[in-house]
């Protein structure tokens, strides 16, 4: 794996010490930590968007005698490694985050749902661990304020895309098959153990280090009105300078593309297989979570690939992915995959695929979770935005069965 | 199983019982240590860890089926995890497959005679600006081509 040092970036890549944050907000009380969330307008950065400060709040306002603080670390999602780079190369800004959170809804126990994938990292984040407790940034009274005790654990994942659903994952911390839950109950009030749970991204909590330190007002300067701050960009695909990049909300795709030096781009997929499709006509929508959302994904895709190549490809992750438990996921997954199929081998009927596409629709709104909500995203988006190129002899006819 | 293996993994499970306690939380982490040693999780040692834990054995079995990364059925001492998700896909996983299945004489979701080497799909591993990718065991290789790949898959015992 390549090390990129000196990333560039103005919130989350910019200048931060480990514990900076931790000494500030044990001398603030907890209203006054939340209140800095809440006025930065941090939304979860998994994709669902889900305001950061409400989610700590409703946790800090549960009455248990345990709570907990989870850090999602399974990033499965096609085209997302940003988490990776974050737990690489700034993990302090992960870990702060979490103390912080715990300081501020009271859980003293955090853990890090590492996903299998990544055990080469776990032996150092551990070793980094060992350090802060050293530091007395973990343990107990930490960075002297009498109380304060928190501390935090990695569990590994087995290779199961849904344990980034948080109540699959919180299933699976149980010993469970990573199933999701019905909801509600919310794991703010009902998570691990049946104790109120806060499960938050990680580029959520790397973010919060810097909020607590810069303040929620300087934060919000960056993004849009609905989206405010930067995010992280995982960029793959037909671009020169693929990676991590950190950029204010709002950008357009036209932009990240001329930074990441892409040529002859065809389409982008931006949120991962579970995201949509977007042609070159759309290349003047902004990333943000009001017009293009993503939890961080951005595919690139060039002229000379074959779009329904890659729907297939989309297809047959889900289907293997699909946790099997509610039926619009478990079946509707497969149909559309050999829909994908029959076009591949000239084998359809345009009747059978306005049936596949209400299929979808149904999907969206009857399966249990966001997989199933959203897998049929890319197979509407494409056969839509891809429509002349696979079914009506455009690209030259090159990609028509 | 051998009478005297029994006893070894018995051994092995108790000890793995203590480590990360009794309660059904502990499960996947023992899991997960079976299978890294053994490279599988025996029927024996389904029985022995749902003893312990105080479960039905088919809650164990629930469990290892469920995840990709834990097995009931045999595997070689190395498992090869090939990524086969979109941007691997399309920066040459299906040439580095190739190579690799001539070069050991197996498909993907087979074993080597030898025991050496499973050979797997997996989906994205998160290298998707560094792919092809594959993952030995806890290891990740990227930027593989046909030629790298089946020279870094030679190397390994």
């Amino acid at each position: 794996m390549e090390m990129k040092k000196n990333r560039q970036g103005a919130v989350l890549f910019s200048d931060y010490t480990r514990g900076k944050s931790i000494e500030k907000v044990v001398g603030m009380p907890r209203g006054d930590v939340l209140a800095e969330v809440k006025e930065s307008k941090l939304k979860g950065r998994g994709g669902a968007g889900f305001p950061t400060a409400t989610k700590w709040m409703l946790t800090a306002a549960a009455v248990a005698e345990k709570k907990y603080i989870i850090c999602n670390a399974d990033e499965g999602e096609p085209g997302t490694f940003k988490d990776r780079v974050l737990l690489d190369e700034y993990p302090a800004l992960v870990f702060d985050g979490m103390v912080i959170g715990g300081y501020v809804t009271g859980a003293h126990e955090g853990i890090l749902y590492l996903r299998g994938e990544y055990s080469y990292m776990k032996k150092g984040l551990e070793n980094y661990l060992e350090e802060m407790r050293k530091d007395n940034l973990l343990g107990v009274n930490i960075a002297g304020k009498e109380g304060f005790n928190f501390d935090i654990n990695i569990k590994m994942g087995s290779g199961a895309y849904i344990c980034g659903e948080e109540t699959a994952l919180i299933e699976s911390l149980e010993g469970q098959r990573g199933e999701p839950r019905n909801k509600p109950p919310f794991p703010v009030n009902t998570g691990f153990m049946g104790c109120p749970t806060a499960v938050n991204n990680v580029e959520t909590l790397a973010a919060i280090s810097h909020i607590v330190v810069k303040g929620g007002k300087w934060y919000q300067k960056y993004g849009t009105d609905k989206s405010s701050g930067s995010k992280l960009f995982s960029v793959s695909g037909d671009c020169k300078k693929p990676g991590v990049f950190e950029l204010p909300w709002g950008t357009t795709i036209t932009d990240l593309l001329k930074l990441v030096d892409a040529d002859n781009v065809k389409a982008v997929q931006v949120g991962g297989a579970s995201g949509v499709c977007i042609p070159k006509s759309q290349f003047d929508r902004k990333l943000a979570y009001e017009d293009a959302a993503t939890g961080g994904s951005i595919m690139i895709f060039n002229e000379s690939r074959d779009m329904l190549h890659i729907l297939k490809n989309f297809m047959e992750f889900f289907v293997e992915e699909s946790c099997g438990q509610c039926t619009p996921c478990r079946i509707g997954n497969v149909k559309l995959l050999e829909g994908v199929e029959m076009i591949e081998s000239g084998n359809y009927t345009f009747s059978y695929i306005t049936k596949l596409k209400e299929l979808g629709q149904s999907m969206q709104v009857a399966s249990k979770c966001g997989l199933g909500q959203s897998s049929p995203n890319s197979f509407l988006s494409i056969l839509e935005n891809f429509r002349d190129e696979i079914f009506n002899n455009g690209n030259g006819g090159v990609n028509v069965r | 199983m051998l009478v005297m293996e029994k006893n070894f993994l018995q051994e092995e499970i108790e000890k793995l019982v203590e480590t990360f306690g009794n309660s059904r939380s502990a499960l996947i982490p023992i899991l997960q240590e079976i299978q890294k040693k053994h490279h599988y999780i025996s029927e024996f040692a389904q029985q022995e860890v749902a003893r312990l834990l105080d479960i039905h054995p088919v809650e164990v079995y629930s469990v290892i089926s469920f995840y990709a990364f834990l097995s009931s059925e045999p595997k070689g001492r190395n498992i090869v995890r090939l990524c086969q998700t979109i941007t691997c896909d399309l920066a040459g996983k299906y040439s580095v497959a190739k190579a690799i299945e001539r070069e050991l004489g197996i498909a993907f979701g087979e074993t080597t005679k030898d025991n050496r080497i499973s050979l797997e799909y997996t989906n994205c591993v998160g290298m998707c600006d560094q792919g092809p990718a594959m993952l030995i065991n806890d290891k990740v290789y990227t930027r593989l081509s046909p030629e790298k790949a089946v020279e870094i898959i030679n190397e390994i015992k």
